[in-house]
């Protein structure tokens, strides 16, 4: 264990680490500048928890309503149905993917056992075969297990499906239940989807690069499977996802390059509960305020979306009057300014500008002029 | 946004509460609008749950779909939907008036209402045009025949949806896009799309600073969400067992079950919707106490137009809108959009001096003090007329960026256009020196007054009607990139006039 590791530890504190997802995988990339996030990220931190101890518990996002995931299910063992038959007929069709002659490969279980660790030490062993011998039938891989170091952690990741095709590729495959309507589909939905393939290629790309064996033998188009129209049948759309796998990839460098961030935080530092007996958290709430605190965040209206901490770091900015509260229109806006007090005084005149705020202070002016005007009954 | 409205969030983030933008309504608010709250099913795409509808803050219909993977139960929903949009469409198509020939149109009717839907947000605007989509190529007849009212209802929404992109349009709008025109809050645009939230900035309740009140909204326990996607911890907690029950009771085949846990549903339903009811007609009746500007009349006898024309297309048995805009009418509704934005832009500032001021800091629009004036100057045609064409010079501390030519009003002058001549800057002060080129008289009879005098206060714009419709070329002559020839189109399929 390494020095960090052991830091990561005491940050975390005595719960036990938070196992990674593809979907929290993605959402690393969603604020790559805030330090906070990185560390109890790469600590395996538990941040609803500690959001919610805190007294800011996550409203919005918290959870996914049991129809979307009902329908998510329902849908995903309809294109697996059959030996996976809907979603041969797509890559065949659709994508126009030469597959003479398809096999199919369950990895949920090795023998029955369901063990996260057999199951990716199957998995790694059936696409290393697969790897180097490209010119066999291809195969699509159900359930297999993969495995990133995500910070001081290692994170299993479970693709929907991985296809691995003649003309030697693997392919992602993500089944999603969002409709895409008369060729479009959520922005957000997509986004979302797009990035969590790009882990699993990320990961397939690792898995393939430790065993000296060629990267680009993992596409970076990943297939997203998705209802057409109302209909629940299914239709097939590549993604070039090559930007978000370098973002991705870019980010998880970062977390493994934590100890600087570790090297500027106080001795001790821990976002440990203290769970009593009872189950309950003992830890004083602003002891562990004050220990968030202690790391710098860059809290933006969008945490709100992909972040448990965002109600916390959204009072502190508040408090702390930032302008990021407002947006990102009104920071832009403003430029250089990133305090409330100070805008509203550059533009009062209360406050001299220094030289890199000159412009921005005397368009604040002009605008309280202007205001001032309107206000004054000249409306 | 324009540093105006940035400054605004800003003062109302120190404040604790909202600060006024534009005090003036661009657009009409009807008397009796169709308030419609939809909400729908995670997850699935227009599969509705419930919509609460009506005209009034106490004339309100909740609609319900007990089981909403029930297609049966979904389309005597939809029927029900279709019979109060439809029902609330016909009572506007009774008066009409005619509209006498003018140099570029004929003789037109119109009728002397129009319809004007109202939801919660941005979300349940782009829903309305989804549920649109989804059932306007339903079909009455064939093997799953589904009521004509459904098509119908389809056609209509497609056609609200779409005209929810002209600017100032009045037909459907969301009152958080509305609100936002008037208030800025001390919140991000992000935190403004829930219409409580945005509310509280607005008009908290008293004892509450907006930002209390505001976050006090956020808790979906006392404050549910707008829609259209329902809270998720109401699903997991109320609304999935409720509809499990219903299930449970359809398959015993006890009517009297199912007819239980369906009221048991719409009184969940009715509470997940009240909250959000009564928001909206607070914030309708926020915006009523504003004064309505003249070009909201026009635009809205512009909605009258199109209503009355979309009327017609479906009274001659228009077919639905096709699922995609034909590369030609898509390029010429960009067009017509693009135009109408910046048209609708420089008619409000003649009308609303917080427009004005916002153009003034962006560099769109000045004002300032007439410090000399040449009146009766005159200037000599290619052909050798003598022609009146006085200037005068304006000094401003706006950050001036028109170039010059640009022809420009004066709210207060509306007959008189003026172009910029000559723009000398001193520092941050502007020297603006315009020619009058209309409503200046001649030279013999110069009109009194077309001159304003030093040491008046003048200010000026664009000039609205520089932005003229631009003509596409016809059919035959429309490049092959844009589905003209030389592809010859075996199936010309009919598109809706709007």
């Amino acid at each position: 264990m390494t020095s960090a590791d052991a830091r990561l530890d005491t940050l975390r504190g005595s719960t036990a680490p938070l196992s990674h997802t593809a979907r929290t995988v993605a959402a690393l990339t969603a604020n790559p500048g805030c330090a906070r996030r990185a560390v109890l990220d790469a600590a395996g931190a538990d941040k609803a928890l500690i959001a919610g101890h805190a007294g800011f518990p996550q409203t919005s996002g918290a959870s996914q309503s049991p129809f979307a995931l009902a329908r998510g299910a329902v849908f995903e063992a309809q294109v697996k149905a059959g030996g996976a038959a809907d979603l041969i007929r797509l890559l065949r069709g659709k994508l126009g993917l030469a597959l003479p002659e398809v096999s199919y490969a369950d990895l949920e279980q090795v023998g029955g056992n369901t063990d996260r660790d057999v199951r990716y030490r199957r998995t790694r062993a059936l696409l290393l075969r697969a790897a180097r011998h490209p010119d066999q039938a291809g195969t699509l891989y159900d359930h297999p297990m993969l495995r990133l170091q995500v910070g001081g952690h290692l994170a299993y990741l479970e693709p929907d499906v991985v296809a691995f095709q003649v003309s030697g590729k693997f392919h992602v495959i993500e089944i999603k239940a969002f409709a895409v309507i008369d060729g479009q589909a959520d922005d957000e939905s997509v986004a979302a989807a797009a990035m969590q393939a790009a882990a699993y290629i990320l990961t397939l790309q690792d898995l393939l690069t430790a065993e000296s064996l060629p990267e680009a033998a993992v596409s970076t188009d990943a297939i997203l499977v998705t209802p057409e129209n109302f209909s629940p049948n299914a239709t097939a759309t590549l993604l070039d996802v090559r930007k978000q796998v370098s973002v991705l990839r870019r980010q998880l460098a970062r977390m493994t390059r934590i100890e600087t961030l570790l090297d500027q935080l106080p001795p001790g530092l821990t976002f440990d509960l203290a769970p009593g007996p009872d189950e309950d958290f003992t830890r004083p709430r602003g002891e562990l305020a004050g220990a968030l605190e202690a790391i710098p965040a860059r809290y933006q209206p969008r945490c709100l979306k992909t972040c448990e901490l965002a109600g916390f770091c959204r009072d502190e900015a508040r408090a702390a009057g930032a302008l990021s509260v407002l947006g990102s229109v009104v920071r832009d806006d403003l430029g250089s300014l990133d305090s409330i007090p100070t805008a509203l005084a550059l533009a009062s005149g209360s406050r001299e500008p220094s030289a890199d705020q000159a412009d921005i202070a005397r368009a604040l002016r002009h605008a309280r002029n202007l205001t001032d005007a309107l206000a004054g009954g000249a409306a | 946004m324009t540093l105006l409205a940035t400054l605004a969030r800003v003062e109302a983030a120190a404040a604790g509460r909202a600060r006024p933008l534009s005090q003036v309504l661009h657009r009409r608010l009807a008397g009796q609008p169709l308030v419609i709250i939809p909400l729908t099913l995670a997850g699935d795409p227009a599969t509705p749950v419930a919509a609460m509808t009506g005209t009034s803050r106490t004339d309100q219909q909740l609609l319900v779909v007990s089981q909403p993977r029930n297609r049966d139960l979904r389309l005597r929903f939809l029927t029900s939907l279709a019979s109060t949009v439809l029902g609330y469409i016909a009572a506007r198509q009774h008066a009409a008036e005619i509209i006498p020939a003018t140099r570029t149109h004929e003789e037109r009717r119109r009728y002397a209402d129009a319809p004007q839907i109202l939801v919660p947000n941005r979300a349940a605007r782009d829903y309305l045009g989804l549920l649109g989509r989804a059932t306007r190529f339903q079909r009455a007849d064939g093997p799953y025949p589904v009521d004509p009212s459904v098509p119908t209802l389809g056609k209509w929404l497609t056609f609200f949806a779409d005209r929810a992109d002209q600017p100032g349009s009045a037909l459907l709008a969301d009152l958080t896009s509305i609100l936002a025109e008037h208030w800025a809050t001390g919140q991000s645009p992000l935190e403004d799309a829930s219409l409580a939230a945005q509310l509280a900035w607005i008009d908290p309740p008293p004892g509450m600073t907006g930002l209390q009140a505001a976050l006090a909204t956020e808790d979906p326990l006392r404050c549910p969400p707008a829609g259209p996607a329902t809270d998720p911890g109401f699903d997991q907690a109320i609304l999935e067992p409720l509809i499990r029950n219903y299930d449970r009771a359809a398959k015993a085949g006890s009517q009297a079950g199912t007819d239980r846990v369906a009221a048991e549903i719409t009184t969940a339903l009715r509470g997940q919707l009240e909250p959000t009811w009564e928001t909206i007609w607070h914030a309708i009746a926020l915006l009523r106490a504003l004064p309505e500007t003249a070009g909201a009349g026009r635009r809205w006898a512009a909605d009258r137009d199109s209503f009355t024309s979309f009327s017609s297309y479906l009274g001659d048995g228009g077919l639905p809108q096709p699922r995609r805009d034909h590369a030609a009418t898509a390029a010429a509704r960009l067009d017509r959009l693009e135009r109408a934005h910046a048209a609708y832009d420089a008619e409000r500032a003649l009308e609303d001096p917080f427009i004005l001021a916002e153009l003034r800091t962006t560099g769109e629009a000045f004002a300032g003090e007439v410090v000399s004036a040449l009146p009766s100057r005159t200037t000599t045609t290619p052909a050798g007329r003598t022609i009146l064409r006085p200037r005068f010079t304006v000094h401003t501390d706006d950050p001036v960026r028109i170039e010059p030519g640009r022809v420009l009003i004066c709210p207060t002058r509306p007959s008189q256009r003026v172009q910029i001549a000559d723009l000398p800057r001193a520092g941050t002060d502007a020297e603006v020196v315009l020619e009058v080129i209309q409503g200046m008289g001649t030279p013999a009879r110069p009109r009194p007054g077309a001159v304003p005098a030093p040491g008046e206060l003048v200010s000026y714009t664009l000039d609205p009607g520089y932005w003229a419709p631009r003509d596409f070329p016809p059919v035959d002559q429309t490049p092959w990139t844009h589905g003209g020839p030389p592809v010859r189109r075996a199936e010309q399929t009919e598109e809706p006039q709007s």
